[in-house]
């Protein structure tokens, strides 16, 4: 599993000294560079990862249908999970001492799912005015602003995921906005803090949305953008923007660095943000519907030097999957959403498969609190109606649009998202085969600890919110 | 021209029987809904829009056409319970919708199939889903009372709308309680005021006098709901709210009172099969979404229908005009959490038609029934199998849509003919 180019590589950022120290202080301990104590550089995770993995036991899941999240798929296959990682996946496994051995036969194991798309905690259950926190709509470039400042550990929703199996998600912004803030990636754990969540080392994103609902949010209060040509030069107009702020810094660090008298300048959140994107550090998710919009994004991606990692909802990706291909720009879609608005109007049920069989990389996605309790499901439609229509994928490579193709996308692939020695082990148990309506997710495992049991209240978790409500402890 | 008059008027009033032929329906597996239980093997036949046998041993007589499910199963066509079918075509263009009314001077008097439009490009993705009838209501808007929902098939024809002034539809939840002035207590008081009107028409309104929450014209078309004739469909979700219901209901005979929502129905299952008051339940809701629904699970349609409520599945959590047509995920997802898989295809077929007064005619596979039928290619609650062909009122339809259309242009990238020369 390795990243692709336009991933960063995390480590090397870290080891650059980039990880933490303000003017004249190196109290992290990060500042590699001996030299550089003096030169200004702003965190760039001020807010670290505090998770920290349950008691992994030794566990065998043993017998089942493995669909390894990269396109195989082993019939009576064994997956070990040992100190929080898959240790070995394949037949005839033995079973170490000690270890609970799991008997799966008539049953299915897969890797956690992992939604590309979600909301959970930014706007939570209940839906109420006061935790309506997931666009800032007040202007529509906001690239300063980050959704983990929105997100509430405590929204149920979290644990409905689970019992669908969802193990990894990503929090985005809302779509009010061309630049909608920064997502977030998160285990789904139980937990008081969203530092607590954190995926560790997971990449940031940057929430971009194209289309209708940037300049019907503006339009309607008389200001820009209020076209989608209002909508490219709001974009554009950032992107000058934060060129010359990047200029700025790289000047800046440059001449710093070579002993000159050289003054840091002024800090921007919102440039700063972006400025991510022009250094590959910070990957971009786009909310954008239609094949035209796609293609003009992808040129002023190239006008500005980033990459657009991921189109959301992406309803017209199947026009246009040679374009997605050849621009290394995935697809995140529903199964069988659309109407809603003019750019949901052509949306097929083919779109997943259709795209993915023409070579883009392709994924399922819910952004929703419903959907994501059902992503299997979600694929399970998808993948019917692309054979209807005479598409050839197997049951293992579609499991790819539920795991390591999101994985990918949020440049995690090699921590999680397929069943692979030395990955996490986020692994799910299903009641049977995934692809059926009747399946349920029996047993979820994050980081090899049991985090979920479908017969075993206790290993059900229950937010503080329904705690002495009517519904506590309901499915 | 009066010669022509009565041939034509005939031809208007027979469109659909004169050009209907007999069908088999044969080889698959069939889901009656009637005594005949599930028959392994059967036959279905249709002759003249109507079902006129049904059975393991069906003779097919000569010049039938066949249609052979190839093994695969053989339903009632689906009757989604709650839609807006045909009402929207793009939800966010208000153009393009008739589903509410917000600035209109009636209410109860606004009949939602006269937005109905059959030529809706949702209504053939819907049917190609195994849906053939539903019941569409009129979205709420500045008053509790949106107005008359009615019945359709989805058959795209222009004679699509079957039956109207079905059920009247009110929004007693806290979404009610905010358009009636800001509590429960001001709903509740303007349905009351709402009953008096129609129970005082005409009389109270001699002399250009207005009703205390009603105008003349909305009075009247409440008329049928204080008799008892035609349900009142309140759009209720918290068990609090439920039982003031089942109150009005005893407290008002002979109306009849259907629950749309019902998130927390569960809570209050024994006393709602007691009043014999149907839930339009959306098996998937679970999540404390409102403070009106902290109680809602995936258990709550299991336990109704263990307490002996009438229970019909809406699709409410995906929308009741695009995806109406995911009916059978959610009726599978009911039968996961422990419906049994008999009660839950009822939910889906012959309960709604019941609970609008139309059992005897949609919803199974027996003799005089419509002849709607559904061929699937599996199981029909299961999410990846489809239809291979339905038929309705004994005709089959066509089994395309916008979006095949769409599908078929584009499922090809590499093809050298320009896309907008690709029909």
């Amino acid at each position: 599993m390795t990243r692709k180019a336009w991933m960063p590589a995390l480590a090397a950022t870290a080891a650059m000294g980039l990880a933490a120290c303000s003017a004249g202080t190196d109290s992290d301990g990060s500042g590699s560079a001996a030299s550089d104590s003096d030169v200004v550089r702003h965190s760039l995770d001020p807010f670290p990862s505090t998770y920290t993995a349950r008691e992994s036991g030794t566990t065998l899941i043993r017998g089942g249908t493995v669909l390894d999240g990269i396109g195989g798929e082993i019939e009576n296959g064994d997956v070990l999970i040992e100190n929080g990682r898959i240790s070995a996946v394949g037949t005839g496994l033995e079973a170490p001492d000690g270890a609970t051995v799991i008997d799966a036969t008539g049953r299915y194991v897969t890797p956690g799912v992992v939604d590309i798309h979600s909301h959970l905690g930014a706007y939570p259950s209940p839906s109420v005015s006061a935790h309506s926190d997931g666009n800032e709509a007040t202007q529509p470039v906001t690239a300063e602003v980050w959704v983990e400042h929105s997100v509430w550990p405590q929204d149920p929703g979290f644990e409905a995921a689970l019992a669908g199996g969802v193990t990894t998600l990503h929090i985005l912004p809302g779509s009010a906005n061309l630049f909608g803030g920064r997502g977030v990636t998160l285990r789904n754990i139980s937990a008081r803090t969203v530092q607590e969540m954190k995926f560790p080392d997971a990449p940031y994103t940057l929430k971009m949305a194209c289309g209708e609902n940037p300049s019907r949010v503006y339009g309607n209060r008389g200001q820009s953008p209020a076209t989608d040509m209002g909508n490219m030069a709001g974009y554009r107009a950032a992107w000058i923007r934060a060129s010359d702020y990047r200029d700025s810094w790289h000047d800046y660090w440059e001449a710093a660095e070579n002993g000159e008298d050289a003054t840091a300048p002024t800090r921007d959140l919102e440039l700063e943000t972006l400025m991510g994107v022009l250094d590959g550090e910070i990957l971009i998710q786009m909310h954008c519907y239609r094949a035209d919009q796609m293609a003009q994004v992808i040129d002023m991606s190239e006008e500005f030097g980033y990459q657009v990692t991921t189109f959301h909802h992406a309803v017209e990706a199947y026009k246009i999957p040679d374009l997605l291909a050849e621009n290394g720009a995935c697809a995140a879609v529903w199964a069988d959403w659309g109407g809603f608005k003019m750019e949901a109007y052509d949306a097929i049920r083919e779109n997943l498969a259709l795209t993915h069989a023409n070579g883009a990389c392709a994924m399922i996605h819910s952004d929703s609190d419903m959907g994501i309790q059902r992503l299997n499901q979600e694929v399970a439609k998808a993948l019917g109606d692309g054979r209807r229509a005479g598409l050839e994928i197997s049951d293992g490579e579609a499991w790819a649009w539920l795991s390591s193709n999101p994985a990918q996308a949020l440049g995690i692939a090699d921590e999680t998202g397929s069943l692979q020695t030395g990955l996490r082990a986020d692994v799910v148990l299903w009641s049977g085969n995934p692809y059926s309506t009747y399946t349920r997710a029996d047993q979820v495992w994050i980081d090899g600890a049991l985090s979920f049991d479908r017969r075993d209240e206790d290993q059900q978790p229950v937010r503080d919110f329904m705690l002495g409500q009517p519904g506590e402890g309901e499915q | 021209m009066k010669a022509i008059l009565p041939a034509l008027a005939l031809a208007l009033a027979s469109t659909a029987p004169s050009l209907a032929q007999t069908y088999a329906v044969t080889n698959g597996r069939v889901v009656t809904n009637s005594a005949q239980g599930i028959i392994a093997d059967g036959t279905v036949l249709i002759r003249d829009g109507s079902i006129v046998a049904v059975g393991a041993d069906v003779t097919i007589p000569d010049g039938t056409e066949v249609i052979d499910a190839d093994g695969g199963w053989i339903t009632p066509g689906l009757f989604a319970p709650f839609t807006q079918i045909g009402l929207i075509e793009v939800a966010l263009e208000g153009s393009t919708t008739d589903a509410g009314a917000n600035d209109s001077p009636y209410s109860v008097a606004l009949d939602v199939t006269d937005g109905f439009n059959p030529a809706g490009t949702h209504i053939a993705s819907t049917r190609m889903r195994g849906v053939t009838r539903a019941a569409i209501y009129p979205s709420t808007g500045h008053n509790i009372f949106a107005g008359q929902g009615g019945l359709v098939n989805t058959s795209g024809e222009s004679d699509s709308v079957f039956e109207n002034g079905s059920f009247v539809y009110a929004d007693l939840s806290q979404s009610g309680a905010s358009t009636a002035g800001g509590s429960r207590p001001a709903a509740w008081a303007y349905l009351e005021a709402a009953f008096n009107d129609a129970r005082g028409y005409p009389g109270r309104f001699s002399a250009d006098h207005e009703g205390d929450a009603l105008n003349r014209f909305d009075a009247q078309a409440f008329l049928p709901v204080v008799r008892g004739r035609v349900p009142l469909v309140l759009n209720i979700d918290r068990a609090a709210d439920l039982r003031r219901a089942i109150r009005f209901q005893a407290e008002n005979t002979p109306v009849q009172i259907m629950i749309e929502g019902g998130a927390e129905a569960w809570l209050v299952a024994d006393e709602l099969a007691a009043a014999g008051i149907p839930i339009l339940l959306d098996p998937l809701r679970n999540l404390p979404a409102s403070f009106d629904e902290i109680a809602a699970t995936l258990d709550g349609a299991q336990r109704l229908h263990a307490a002996g409520v009438t229970v019909a599945y809406t699709t409410l959590t995906s929308d009741g005009y695009y995806n109406a047509r995911l009916i059978t995920q959610h009726a599978g997802n009911a039968v996961a959490n422990g419906v049994a898989w008999d009660q839950a295809f009822r939910s889906i077929t012959l309960t709604p038609a019941q609970i609008y007064g139309v059992g005897d005619r949609y919803g199974a596979l027996a003799n005089g029934y419509a002849g709607d039928v559904v061929v699937w290619d599996g199981d029909p609650l299961e999410v990846m199998s489809s239809p291979t062909a339905v038929l309705i009122d004994g005709e089959m339809t066509e089994m395309d849509s916008r979006q095949t259309r769409l599908l078929n242009r584009y499922i090809n990238i590499t093809d050298e003919t320009p896309f907008a020369y690709r029909r």
